[in-house]
Order: structure tokens, then C-alpha cells, then sequence
């Protein structure tokens, strides 16, 4: 085995033993992003002395006996929307081409406290704004398991890479199944923990009340690893939970006997792709024959959750994306410079944001607006505590509920992307979690006919993360698709 | 046909805490531009606000001064709009759950004792500053100071329940004190610490309905808010009178021209889309913390003076005076309770304590010269140990050297002859020396006994008893 085909565990033993330096892990997986990103698109920046410069550190920390920390020496890529001081932040927009934090977002400093090595900031949808990764201003991302198909998203850069072998770990951000959809896409472990586990400080804010930052794997054991190093309540960000952090790796017993699986059979059949519930239908089975128990659930507003969330997120998009006016930092247009304040903001925004982030901002501000509130907005939180609801009663009877991640395998470049509606379908799955504010894991669960990555998703109790990793890691032991790896590329 | 006014106010006030309310950065007036600001205050793409507790507690007890009623469960909402000194885009504010409901307060003008109600107090942060003069190229720049981004302001809006110019210049002073007295507010509104709008409108008297209110904006003294009234009213009745309509809008006060201007209308009045904001949790203010607030809180300035006058027995005026702050109130109540002598206590706090502070422009929580020193110095004019003329120079020693007065007397020997022997001595002799006054008195001419009492002092060097040598003095002139 290679490095590259590595685990952040295996990368991290083997370093803490000597067997390598982080210099020479550092330099492999610098490699491979240099050879396979022209291809992908994967990342928007990768700082090689940057990260050099730190793996050096833990190489010096391991030879002066210095303590190591869980993550030593671990490549990871973040998306590129977390703030790494000093580096660009550019969300993937026009409007932050050249914007650098002054500062760290929590989940840098903590990533970087473990021993993690950031090599670069991944591409992905503008300002998290598209289930493709096409939006971003800097090119679409490919998905390295068939350069024709997009990777998912928002969080595709991530997705790819870590599918791609350019790191064994990324982070992304989850608003609506930003993290997951493009782990199935990309026949990777995604995971979105539940909203408040991890701080969103230094994060740029998509939809504040449904925002979340979770890692990508390629298996569980590695998932459970990073989120041990993410979690935890952050005075920086009040909406973190101050709820106890177990140790996640703990939790991977192999045992699922007794647990029970919800499935809501009534939601997961409409617009279904068949590979998709194909697989999804085998992963089932491979769970009861693990010993899991298989429950029917029924979910009555689960059908809601798209527009639901379409109405919350872009409301609260419109507002958070207000600051990127060109007062500040980031773009000014230039052509304004003499037409007056108004001129200013509108050029600046017109000619700094995309069409999709455009369109959920103008959606947002009509959403808010004074006597279309009522109606849409505070229906939409209405609708939104049903929905939550809804899980509760699940969750009294069983301890996971179980969906596919995305209703179709990845498409193709462009299919989507002149019907925003068809685009928006594709988060089916997902959104609820968001909503509901409940953990998410989507697990690789087969191959389409045309050998394209199919994932299935389960969903846990709030801060249940635990039994996601459990039930996953489970899985994983009675079946092989965390082995499996693009050949294309 | 005659016209009432109706005027309600909206009155933003900064707490007077040391950091921001949504960030670790200090507040302080007059730092140089953008030297206390970071992430938050700045709006940087992924910072967010975490809630200063302290300034709840402060506006808590703004509210509990007020006769708010404290909302155990309030919630920020964003205020979206535009504007360059706005870094977010969007203001944290409170909305459809303010912080506190109802309150009042009582005003008196022209002997019309009125209650002015309160609609709410609600919390926010404040915007920073455009600086549109004062630079080279300010002809065609704008420069913007971030330092008051995030500074911690209760808005206080009162119902429409003043009737006058007077009565809204009135209620606003009153409430200025009260903040003031708090500790909440410094009061300073050429600072723009305290900032003033006004909603006005006028109808015709005894008509129930309000008439169009057209808000006024930038009355940020006492002066400009009456002046303002006035010139508002009196445009608005002439509208009416002349079979015009008022326009609903907002007007600015321009002080140079000395009247009020149209800033915008209705129809271009913003539609901020508030939304509650999500960044922060519900705000929970449980009893126990307003228990807590309500303990540290000092004694309202109208209580205190109403006690002043009958435990202490204070003229009103002095009791207007010594509470015209707290920390003056609480200096002069512990120099009275431990000298026993209240109105001795108050007429040196009025006199010569604030006479010292003036002239050394000094704060009295700072100076060396602490109450319990007061108390001894009055202990040693009660005792008759010095007397009062002795006692203004050993103040003035105490005040510049910090040391107590029973040092200072002894030190430098200022105690009283009260002694019989001693004074009879510098009787006889100016009785001996003014042989002439002496004879113009036994032969009843009065007024020279003042005379004499005067060279009994000076040869005293001033430290005669008085008493005594009025005594020794009239015994010695009957008697030989």
C-alpha cells in the first residue's frame, strides 16, 4: 500500500513511529495534487512552503520527544470558505478573488492544535450556493470517478480530492447536503455533525441557521478522527452547543445488533433513480444481516423540506451576504467610481457575484420582505418545527433513519444548470437534515451501471453522532466500496 | 380653530460598558479612527457576535429604573439596509421581542404633572461613523471610523404622550438624569453618547384621532429637541390651516438655518426585513438575574433626595444639590452618618468640597480627602477643638497633603485656647492696649465690643474660643 492510498490514521502512526516524516507525507500528497488537480479543478489554492513549513514542525516536534497530536502530520484540505490566516478566502466568488483573513477560523486553529498539515483551500460552489460545484467563478470541479460528471456540492473540491487521493482528509460545509451529496458523488465518507457540535467561526456564513463544517473521509474510522478534533462548544460562536464531546473513534464497536434503522419507505420512493434505490436496498440488508433491526417510519412534512429550506436559506443568504458590498475589502467595480454610493454597490455586486448566488439573494430579499414575511418566511419556520417533529417521533422508535444521500448518481456537466428547480431536487435528501438540525453520514453504498458512485445516507439523534460512526464503521466491516478507488484518474 | 401637538420620542442611549457588546473591543471616545476594531465589529466574511453580558445588565437596569417590565425571553433580529459605516449590512437589533415593555416616567411642566408611558427599551449595537470633512480630499471621499461599530445602545421609545415642545425637552432631560444617576449613560450628547428623535404631529384640539406624524431626526440636546418642536409644530399647524395635508416623512433638524428639512419620504422609507438573527441564541433573563441587577442598583435620585430632606433634615436645596450625582450623594450621606451633623456634612460638600473639585477639576472618588476625613474635621469644629475659620485652612492642608485633620491641628498647633488663664491674659492685655474702646463701651456705646472681640483673635492668632472670649471679654469690661 502506498501512502497515498494511506488513512489519516495509518499516515499519522506511521509518522508517530518514524516510519516516515511529515516532510516526505507532505511532499507525496503535494505531488499527486500537482499531477491530478489541472484535471479536477479541485482546488482553488495549495501552499506548498505553507504546509511544508508545518510539516517540518511536527517532524521537529516527533525528534525532540515533543507530544504529537491525533491528527500529526495529516494532510487536509479545507474548503474555501473557512478563513486560514494569511491565505485568500474566496468562497469561490469574484467578489473575495483577492480577500485574506486576517485571521483563523476555530476549526483551523483547532485542526492545526491536532497536528493537521493544510495544503490548500478547495473550489466549490460560489459562496456554497449549488448542489454541482459548477458555480464557482473559477471553473467547475470534475468528479474523479468521470471527468464528464460534476463532483456534487456545494463542497466538490473537497469530495474530489479526498476521492482523488490528493489528501485522506478534507472538511466542508453542509447547508443543505453540501457535505454529503458530494461524498456519494464521489465515493467518499461525508459527514454533517449536528448543527452546534462544531463552531462556525471563520466560516463565511451561507444560511446561519443551517451552516455546519464536517469532514470528509474515505472511511469512518477516519471521520470519527477529525470530528473528535473539530468538536466542541467555541465562545466564539454562541450557537455552539455546550454539550460534552465523547471520543468518537470509541464508538467503533462493529456491533450493530439491536440497532434500530428507520426507513421511511413512503418518501424515498417518488424521482428515485432505480441504481440508486438498488443500492440503497442492499445496504439495508447488509445492516439486518449485521444484526440491525429494520423499522418503517413515516416522515408526513419530509415532502416540504425543499421549499422549506429554499425560502430559510435564501433569507438568510441575502442577509449574510449583505457585507460584500465593495465598502471593505474584496471587489469595487471600477466603472463606478464616479457614479455615487448606489452605483458603487449595485456595479460592484453585479459584476462580483455569479447567476446562482445572484438569484438566491433577489429569492432571500422578496422572502423577507414587508408583506411577503408572513407568508413565506415565518410559514417556512412554521413548517420547519413540523418537520422536526416529525424526527422526534422517529427517533422514539428507532436510533438511525436511513435514505439514499441524492435520488440520482452524478450527472453531467451542465445538465442541470439552466433549471435551478431540477438542481434544487437534488438536495431531497439532505435538506431535512439541515432543518431539523440533526447529524448526517452518507457512506459509499455501490456503483450505477455506468460505474458511477452511489451513497446512502443515515441520520442520528441531535449530537448522536456516535451512532452514525458506529452504525457506518459497522457497515463498512461487511462490505467493500470504502476500498474502492477511481481508476480513471 | 386651535391645534394640540402630539410628540412621542425615541431615544438612543450607549452603555457605558468597557467593551463592544457583540466583541472584545473597547468603546473609549476618541481613539484614533479604526484603532478598536476587529473581526466582529468589522463585519470580516465568518466572524460573529457573541452577546456582552454586561450590557444586558446595564440595560436591565435602565428598564428596572424605568418600571420596565423585563422580558424573561427577548430575541435579536437583523435590521437590514445599506450603508458604508454599516459593516455587516444589517444592524443586530431587537424587534417583535424587545428587551423590556412598558415603564414611565413623570414629568412636571408649568405645574402639569403628566406620566409620559414607555412603549419599550430594546438593545442593539451601533453603527460606525462617516467622516465626510476634515481631509484633503474630502471634496471627494468619504472616510469611515469603525470605532463605534458595535458599541452597545438601548433604544428607549416612549408612547405619544407629550403634549408640548416643553414637555418633550422635559421628559428627555429627566431621563437623562436617570441614566446618568444609573451609571448606564454618560450623558454626553455632544459626543452623541445620547441621541434624540422625535415623532410629531399635531390635531385639532379635542379630535381623539392622532393626526400624519412626521418624524424629526439629529435633536440631540435639549435646545435643538425644543427648537425643533416648536419650528415642527408650528409648520404642521400651518399646513392645516392653509387646507394642506401633512406629509408623512422624515425631516431633519438643521440647527444652523434653525429648522427642520425633508430627508425622505414614505415612499422611499426603507423596508429593512428584519428576520430574527440567527447567529445569536434567545436572550433569557431569568428573576434571579434581575435580582441581582436590582441589588446594584443606587437609590433613584428622587427617593434619595425626598430622604435627604426628611431623615437629614436638608433644606430642598441643598438636597438638589448634593444629588445632582450619585457618587456626590454618597459622599456627602457618609460624611453626614459618621459626623452625626448633617447639615455640617452638607455645607461643606456644597461649599468647599465642590469648590476644591472645580478648581482641581478632580473626580471625588479619586481625591485623598475620603469622607470618614471630612467626618473628623467636622468631629474637631463640633468638640470646639478649632473653629470654622481654623477649619477652612486645615481642609485646604488636608485636601492638598491627604492627612487627617487631628494631624494637621496638633502637627501645627491649631487647637482652640479654650483655656481661662491663657485668654484672660490676652484680655487684659488688648482691654490695656484699647484703653479708649474699652471706655466708649462701659459708656454704652455697643458697637465697639465687635471691635475688641476682633483684637482678642488676632491676638489669638486666631485660635481663641470664640465663646469664651466673648465671655472673658464682657466679664473684664463690666467687672474693672
Amino acid at each position: 500500500m502506498t501512502l497515498l492510498d494511506g488513512t489519516a490514521r495509518t499516515i499519522r502512526d506511521e509518522i508517530a513511529a518514524g516510519r516516515v516524516s511529515a516532510t516526505d507525507v507532505c511532499r507525496v500528497f503535494l505531488d499527486r495534487i500537482g499531477a491530478v488537480n489541472p484535471a479536477l479543478n479541485a482546488f482553488n489554492l495549495v501552499d506548498a512552503d505553507r504546509a511544508l513549513g508545518r510539516a517540518h514542525d511536527i517532524d521537529r516536534r516527533r525528534r525532540s520527544g515533543d507530544p504529537l497530536g491525533p491528527l500529526a502530520g495529516v494532510p487536509i484540505a479545507v474548503k474555501d470558505n473557512m478563513n486560514v490566516r494569511g491565505l485568500r478566502t474566496t468562497a469561490s466568488s469574484r467578489i473575495l478573488e483577492r480577500f485574506v483573513p486576517p485571521y483563523d477560523a476555530t476549526i483551523v486553529t483547532r485542526l492545526e492544535e491536532a497536528g493537521a498539515v493544510i495544503v490548500g483551500k478547495t473550489n466549490c460552489d460560489e459562496f456554497a450556493m449549488g448542489s454541482s460545484s459548477e458555480s464557482s467563478a473559477f471553473g467547475p470541479v470534475r468528479n474523479p470517478w468521470a471527468l464528464d460528471r460534476i463532483p456534487g456540492g456545494s463542497s466538490g473540491g473537497s469530495a474530489a480530492a479526498v476521492a482523488a487521493r490528493c489528501v485522506p482528509v478534507a472538511l466542508g460545509s453542509d447547508t443543505g447536503g453540501s457535505i454529503r451529496q458530494p461524498a456519494a458523488f464521489c465515493g467518499v465518507v461525508g459527514l454533517k455533525p449536528t448543527y452546534g457540535r462544531v463552531s462556525r467561526y471563520g466560516l463565511l456564513a451561507f444560511a446561519s441557521s443551517l451552516d455546519q463544517i464536517g469532514p470528509f473521509a474515505r472511511n469512518v474510522a477516519d471521520a470519527a478522527l477529525v470530528l473528535s478534533a473539530l468538536a466542541g462548544a467555541d465562545p466564539r460562536d454562541a450557537t455552539t452547543a455546550d454539550e460534552r464531546v465523547p471520543d468518537f473513534t470509541a464508538s467503533l464497536t462493529g456491533d450493530v445488533k439491536g440497532v434500530r434503522i428507520g426507513v421511511p419507505r413512503a418518501f424515498v420512493t417518488e424521482g428515485v433513480d432505480d441504481d440508486v434505490r438498488h443500492a440503497f436496498d442492499r445496504a439495508l440488508d447488509a445492516l439486518r444481516d449485521a444484526g440491525a433491526t429494520l423499522v418503517d417510519v413515516d416522515l408526513p412534512h419530509a415532502k416540504y423540506a425543499i421549499p422549506v429550506y429554499y425560502l430559510i436559506a435564501t433569507a438568510e443568504a441575502s442577509s449574510n451576504l449583505a457585507r460584500y458590498d465593495g465598502v471593505k475589502y474584496g471587489y469595487r467595480s471600477p466603472a463606478a467610481k464616479d457614479e455615487g454610493l448606489k452605483a458603487m454597490y449595485s456595479r460592484t455586486r453585479d459584476e462580483g457575484f455569479g447567476p446562482e448566488v445572484k438569484r438566491r439573494i433577489m429569492l432571500g430579499t422578496y422572502v423577507l420582505s414587508a408583506g411577503y414575511y408572513d407568508a413565506f418566511y415565518l410559514k417556512a419556520q412554521q413548517v420547519r418545527t413540523l418537520l422536526r417533529r416529525d424526527y422526534d417521533q422517529a427517533f422514539k422508535r428507532v436510533d438511525v433513519v436511513a435514505m439514499p444521500t441524492s435520488p440520482t448518481p452524478p450527472f453531467t456537466l451542465g445538465e442541470k444548470t439552466g433549471d435551478p428547480l431540477q438542481m434544487y431536487l437534488a438536495d431531497v435528501f439532505t435538506v431535512s437534515a439541515n432543518l431539523a438540525g440533526l447529524p448526517g453520514i452518507s457512506l459509499p453504498c455501490g456503483f450505477s451501471q455506468d460505474g458511477l458512485p452511489i451513497g446512502f445516507q443515515l441520520m442520528g439523534r441531535m449530537f448522536d453522532e456516535a451512532m452514525l460512526l458506529r452504525v457506518g464503521d459497522a457497515y463498512e466491516r461487511v462490505t467493500e466500496w470504502s476500498t474502492k478507488a477511481p481508476s480513471s484518474i | 380653530m386651535t391645534f394640540e401637538p402630539v410628540i412621542g420620542l425615541e431615544i438612543h442611549a450607549q452603555l457605558q460598558t468597557r467593551t463592544k457588546i457583540f466583541c472584545g473591543c473597547r468603546t473609549s471616545f476618541g481613539a484614533p479612527p479604526n484603532s478598536q476594531v476587529c473581526p466582529v465589529c468589522l463585519g470580516l466574511p465568518g466572524a460573529l457576535p457573541v452577546l456582552n453580558r454586561r450590557a444586558v445588565d446595564y440595560a436591565i437596569k435602565a428598564a428596572l429604573a424605568l418600571g420596565c417590565e423585563v422580558q424573561p425571553l427577548s430575541i435579536f433580529a437583523r435590521k437590514n439596509y445599506f450603508y458604508p459605516d454599516l459593516p455587516k449590512g444589517y444592524q443586530i437589533s431587537q424587534y417583535e421581542r424587545p428587551l423590556a415593555l412598558g415603564g414611565g416616567l413623570d414629568i412636571t411642566v408649568s405645574g402639569r404633572a403628566t406620566r409620559v408611558g414607555l412603549t419599550r427599551i430594546h438593545m442593539e449595537e451601533d453603527a460606525g461613523k462617516s467622516l465626510h470633512d476634515g481631509f484633503p480630499d474630502s471634496d471627494r471621499r468619504t472616510y469611515i471610523d469603525y470605532n463605534r461599530s458595535g458599541v452597545p445602545l438601548i433604544e428607549i421609545v416612549s408612547e405619544p404622550d407629550m403634549r408640548s415642545a416643553a414637555e418633550a425637552a422635559e421628559f428627555f432631560a429627566r431621563l437623562r438624569d436617570i441614566l446618568v444617576w444609573l451609571g448606564v449613560n454618560d450623558g454626553n450628547m455632544e459626543e452623541g453618547s445620547l441621541r434624540c428623535d422625535a415623532n410629531v404631529s399635531v390635531r385639532p384640539a379635542g379630535q381623539e384621532r392622532f393626526g400624519t406624524k412626521v418624524e424629526v431626526k439629529n435633536v440631540n440636546s435639549f435646545r435643538y429637541l425644543y427648537m425643533a418642536l416648536e419650528y415642527e409644530i408650528d409648520r404642521q399647524i400651518d399646513v392645516l390651516k392653509s387646507g394642506g395635508r401633512v406629509v408623512q416623512e422624515t425631516r431633519l433638524w438643521d440647527s444652523a438655518a434653525g429648522r427642520t428639512l425633508t430627508m425622505r419620504s414614505k415612499e422611499e422609507a426603507h423596508d429593512y426585513r428584519y428576520f430574527p438573527e440567527p447567529d445569536l441564541p434567545p436572550l433569557v433573563v431569568d428573576e434571579a438575574r434581575i435580582a441581582t441587577v436590582r441589588e446594584t442598583m443606587p437609590e433613584l435620585r428622587g427617593a434619595r433626595r425626598q430622604r435627604f430632606i426628611l431623615d437629614y433634615g436638608l433644606p430642598e436645596y441643598d438636597a438638589d444639590v448634593l444629588t445632582d450625582w450619585v457618587e456626590l450623594a454618597n459622599y456627602f450621606e457618609k460624611v453626614a452618618d459618621a459626623s452625626g451633623n448633617p447639615k455640617a456634612a452638607s455645607n461643606w460638600v456644597m461649599g468647599e468640597v465642590l469648590r476644591a473639585l472645580k478648581e482641581h477639576n478632580a473626580l471625588i472618588d479619586e481625591i485623598t480627602l475620603t469622607w470618614d476625613r471630612l467626618a473628623g474635621l467636622i468631629a474637631l469644629i463640633d468638640k470646639g477643638t478649632i473653629s470654622n475659620s481654623i477649619a477652612k485652612d486645615v481642609f485646604a492642608k488636608m485636601y492638598d497633603s491627604g492627612r487627617s485633620a487631628d494631624d494637621i491641628v496638633a502637627a501645627e498647633g491649631l487647637a482652640q485656647i479654650g483655656d481661662e488663664g491663657a485668654l484672660l491674659a490676652i484680655v487684659r492685655d488688648v482691654i490695656a492696649k484699647h484703653a479708649d474702646a474699652a471706655a466708649q463701651f462701659r459708656a454704652g456705646k455697643n458697637q465697639t465690643f465687635g471691635f475688641l472681640v476682633g483684637q482678642v483673635m488676632k491676638g489669638s492668632g486666631g485660635k481663641a474660643n470664640p465663646t469664651l472670649a466673648n465671655q472673658l471679654l464682657k466679664r473684664e469690661l463690666e467687672h474693672t
